[in-house]
């Protein structure tokens, strides 16, 4: 992973009390007193205490936490939705508490979108003027903000319901266009509250597959809350782990479930040991498309398009493998007006036999993130296992373990 | 065993703050009456202008375009009893009266609701305030009307602004207070100023609300035009009145029946108002 990435959003010492004097929380939090204990002494709610994380550009970083971890209190101190007790959140080099009223209505319209859990749509406008709202409220001009938001709603696949209220549509239909809104906004920052949450669990993995591609085609920053492990795992460039205000963990996927930081986490990921079990046949997913090495750059490259991916796995007639070709390297062949794609072809990726353990699986991705190839005895290419697809069969395993 | 407690002279008290109020603002007060007078009698004149076929099918017409085709029936069928009662230009009078008491109303009403909606410091002070207008009886506004206007219809607007205004200012703040927290954090997200979550979020979710409001003002303005005729106000509740003074319930009974009638168009064409438009059709 790219190391010296710039940071967005940068959050120090970031606390929150509820309360009228906050002051005094915070004091006897410095005191080495503990939510609880602070609660019976002055009544006030420790929400969040001494923050600190980046947000690095393009990533989407996964908050998660249960209930009354702070979570949602935190994005929301993001955007001062909810005013921050203490503690920086720089932005652009601009320290968002401290923000007079006018920068701050500048800074959210320039900086955040936000999705919410309940899709918070406006009853009273269409499908289209929901995803207008963002730029009416910036004043964009009538034109330009209808094409914007169409174009949003086309990303989301909505097109056709411009003209729909809310409250014909389903609530994963509903959440499109929540997302639509946001990104039509086409603020800096997409904050996601609970997004999926409400969703139902089909509807859910189809919108995470959604986000994660559009993630992958606009590398928009993007923090995500959720108190799904699950949903963390699957989605997340890195995960942050609170609990009760404070955080536990940061790290990536892999590196919450290989080194839990301590007991909580440990319990949040139990059940992960079946990964032992788990083998690399039941991550992988068919390949949705291969080239042939008779083929030439232009048919791989157009392969590679249709299926939105930028490699791609080229096979003999049998489905025996004989390398992977990316797409730069196609393009390149392309240039040089070369009509075959033997010589580009790179033996830079992993394959695996299809009962290859798991949690062997980890380690191949950090280096390159190609999909990783399972191919039987005879090298035949039986399908891939793609980064997500194996955090999901872990989380689905941790969950199954906690019954 | 008995007190010798002095007895608080409340109601001198009132009495001479209206003295002051009377004599200090005659000028703002016969300004008042002037314009009201005037307003008065030009939409009288233009509603007994029309023809009252003309004006017949024009109400229909908007019954039916507003609601349905079932209301236009009923209006054409009880203005034309009225009509035919002989009660046409007393009705009109009456509508007049109710029309403006109550657009006086609701533009006052709107932005004291809205205001209290916003501001939790007003809403504590205003409360109590609507809760005094409301259940004062409705008569009491009269006898200080009088000397404000005088006897006729501009007292009898006076009353009927302050009798039904309520409903509009507390359907209004309730309906504000009414959207969902979640919208209006939306529009705060997104950068909202007060002003656009006012105008695009705030008002618009509350608009069946604030109907609801109009309608109940309307009602209460309607009954309270009729009481008005004991101060002189034109209209149907004068030939009531007259009808009691000469003992003759017929004629009482069909002055009331004209009130009811009038009532009941008003109350169904301001409830269609109500109903979103997306939900028909």
């Amino acid at each position: 992973m790219n190391e010296n990435r710039n940071v967005k959003i940068r959050v120090r010492h970031l606390s929150k009390v509820f309360g009228n004097h906050p002051k005094k929380a915070l004091e006897l939090r410095d005191k080495g007193m503990k939510r609880p204990e602070i609660l019976e002494k002055t009544g006030q709610t420790l929400g969040l205490s001494h923050i600190d994380f980046d947000v690095y550009e393009g990533e989407l970083l996964v908050i998660m936490g249960l209930s009354g971890s702070g979570k949602s209190t935190l994005i929301r101190c993001l955007n001062r939705l909810i005013e921050p007790s203490e503690g920086e959140i720089v932005i652009d080099g601009e320290n968002i508490p401290e923000l007079g009223d006018k920068a701050l209505l500048e800074c959210r319209r320039r900086h955040f979108s936000m999705v919410f859990q309940n899709f918070a749509l406006f009853p009273h406008r269409t499908v289209q003027q929901n995803a207008e709202f963002g730029l009416e409220i910036r004043g964009v001009d009538k034109a330009e903000r209808t094409e914007t938001a169409r174009n949003a709603l086309k990303q989301v696949g909505l097109d056709g319901w411009e003209d729909a209220y809310p409250n014909q549509l389903s609530g994963g239909m509903q959440q499109r266009v929540g997302l639509a809104r946001a990104l039509a906004n086409d603020a800096s920052v997409l904050l996601m509250d609970e997004a999926f949450s409400a969703l139902d669990p089909l509807i859910r993995g189809d919108m995470q597959q959604e986000l994660l591609e559009l993630q992958n085609r606009m590398q928009k920053t993007t923090v995500f809350i959720t108190h799904d492990l699950d949903e963390a795992l699957t989605i997340g460039d890195r995960i942050v782990l609170l609990k009760d205000g404070e955080i536990v963990q940061i790290g990536t996927p892999e590196e919450i479930l290989t080194r839990p930081a301590d007991d909580y986490v440990r319990r949040f990921i139990e059940g992960v040991d079946r990964s032992r079990i788990l083998t690399a046949e039941s991550a992988m997913r068919k390949v949705r498309s291969t080239v042939r090495d008779t083929d030439g750059p232009r048919t791989a490259l157009r392969k590679m398009h249709e299926h939105s991916i930028d490699s791609i796995y080229v096979t003999r007639r049998d489905r025996t493998l004989v390398g992977l070709l990316e797409a730069e390297s196609a393009e390149a062949l392309i240039k040089q007006g070369k009509e075959s794609i033997g010589e580009a072809l790179t033996q830079d990726f992993r394959s695996v036999g299809p009962d290859e353990p798991m949690q062997n699986l980890f380690a191949m991705f950090s280096e390159k993130s190609f999909p990783i190839a399972v191919v039987d005895e005879q090298k035949r290419l039986l399908g891939v296992v793609v980064k997500g697809a194996v955090l999901a069969q872990l989380a689905q395993a941790a969950e199954g373990g906690n019954h | 065993m008995t007190f010798d407690i002095p007895r608080i002279p409340l109601g001198r008290w009132i009495e001479g703050g209206l003295d002051w109020l009377t004599t200090e603002y005659s000028m703002v007060t016969r300004g008042i009456s002037r314009v009201t007078q005037t307003g008065i009698a030009w939409l009288n004149d233009l509603l007994m202008w029309l023809p009252e076929w003309a004006l017949l099918a024009a109400i229909a017409a908007l019954c039916w375009k507003l609601a349905n085709i079932r209301l236009a029936i009923g209006a054409v069928a009880g203005l034309a009893l009225i009509w035919n009662m002989g009660l046409w230009n007393p009705m009109i009078e009456t509508l007049t009266l109710v029309v403006i008491a109550t657009l006086v109303a609701v533009v006052i009403a709107l932005p004291v609701g809205i205001a209290a909606a916003l501001s939790e410091r007003l809403y504590r002070s205003i409360m109590p305030v609507l809760d005094f207008m409301q259940t004062m009886p409705a008569f009491v506004y009269l006898i200080p009307a009088i000397p404000f206007f005088g006897i006729g219809s501009v007292s009898a607007i006076f009353a009927t602004v302050i009798f039904s205004m309520p409903p509009a200012i507390r359907f209004t703040t309730l309906g504000i207070r009414q959207v969902p927290v979640e919208l209006i954090e939306a529009a705060d997200a997104y950068g909202a100023t007060r002003s656009q979550k006012l105008f695009k979020v705030q008002l618009p979710l509350s608009l069946p609300t604030v109907m609801a409001g109009i309608n109940q003002t309307i009602m209460l303005a309607l009954s309270m035009v009729v009481i008005a005729a004991m101060i002189g106000a034109d209209g149907l509740g004068s030939e009531v009145w007259r009808a009691i003074q000469r003992l003759r319930p017929g004629d009482g009974f069909e002055a009331g029946i004209a009130v009811v009638i009038l009532a009941m168009l008003l109350d169904r064409l301001t409830q269609s108002l109500r109903k979103p438009r997306r939900e028909k059709g």
